[in-house]
């Protein structure tokens, strides 16, 4: 069984309003050395697999339904 | 000529759609469950809005996955007529029935309230009837509206004139004020190539009685039931 870690954040290109937000956040609390902040979401999988096949198959999950290509990248890492 | 409205569960305004088609326009309706496999017998068929499936992980990410979606997309392919409405919308565009994508809206805040339409284009199935000497008055509910899409996309949608509606002012000006949610290019509603899928966030179903403040969704549902019957 593998742990898999999927980071999903939204393009570069697309203005993340609640990173903003948070930013604005952190700020008024003295917190000014933050520049920017985006928001992103992080998916653990218990999986059955390994090896390349593992990767393909979680490629597939992230392109069909964990990501979504129009606005959105993915990484992920395989543990134990 | 019949109707169909999918229900997925979350689903919200599917009532409203089915009531507006029945007892407003006076069309045969049925309620589509998520996981028929058999539409072939609908002329047109409505994605309402709600919040399928707990609009989990993104907003009609997992409605796309159900087992209704690939007979839908037989219908479209068949030419046949589809309106994705607010949540519905979200669930047509991923999946990819309609192209870009609806995130967060710029201000966070989930909006409740009438908006103004410029139609921009009455030459479709679902606008020969839309009212065009004054916008639209119809209301929006929706957190996630802001629609985006790539530079290449918006190309596209503009030079096929997609662009069906447009977020503008009272006077009929899509003005940066007038854009609730951020939408690129005041989007407010799109269609595909061939006109016969519709996807916007404004609600027509909550719209098309003069009792409940507005009435010009009504044409939206008039025009494309007008086509069917002409076919």
């Amino acid at each position: 069984m593998a742990l898999v870690k999927v980071y999903v954040t939204l393009k570069p290109t697309l203005l993340d309003a609640q990173g903003r937000v948070v930013q604005n956040a952190l700020a008024s609390m003295g917190y000014d050395t933050v520049k920017q902040v985006r928001v992103g979401k992080y998916l653990e999988m218990h999986v059955d697999g390994e090896g390349e096949a593992l990767r393909k198959q979680v490629t597939e999950m992230c392109d069909k339904l964990l990501a979504n290509p129009v606005i959105e990248n993915y990484r992920f890492e395989v543990g134990e | 000529m019949k109707f169909g409205v999918v229900r997925f569960p979350g689903s919200n305004c599917d009532q409203d759609a089915y009531y507006v088609l029945r007892d407003v326009l006076n069309v045969p309706v049925d309620y589509i469950w998520h996981a028929d496999t058999d539409v072939r017998s609908y002329d047109c068929i409505v994605l309402p809005g709600g919040f399928s499936y707990g609009d989990y992980l993104r907003t009609g990410a997992i409605a796309r996955f159900a087992p209704v979606m690939d007979s839908l997309r037989a219908h479209a392919e068949r030419g046949k007529f589809l309106i994705g409405i607010c949540n519905g919308f979200q669930v047509l565009c991923e999946a990819h029935l309609l192209p870009g994508a609806l995130v967060r809206n710029v201000g966070l805040k989930f909006i409740c309230r009438q908006v103004h339409l410029r139609v921009e284009n009455t030459g479709t199935p679902w606008t020969t009837d839309a009212r065009t000497e004054r916008p639209l008055r119809i209301p929006i509910a929706h957190g996630e509206g802001c629609y985006v899409a790539d530079g290449d996309t918006l190309a596209e949608l503009h030079a096929g004139n997609r662009i069906l509606f447009r977020y503008c002012d009272s006077g009929g000006h899509p003005t940066p004020e007038s854009n609730p949610n951020g939408s690129v290019d005041n989007i407010a509603g799109i269609a595909n190539a061939s006109f016969n899928v519709l996807g916007m966030m404004p609600h027509p179903e909550r719209a098309s009685e003069r009792l409940l403040g507005s009435d010009d969704g009504r044409g939206i549902f008039a025009s494309v039931i007008k086509r069917i019957a002409r076919l």
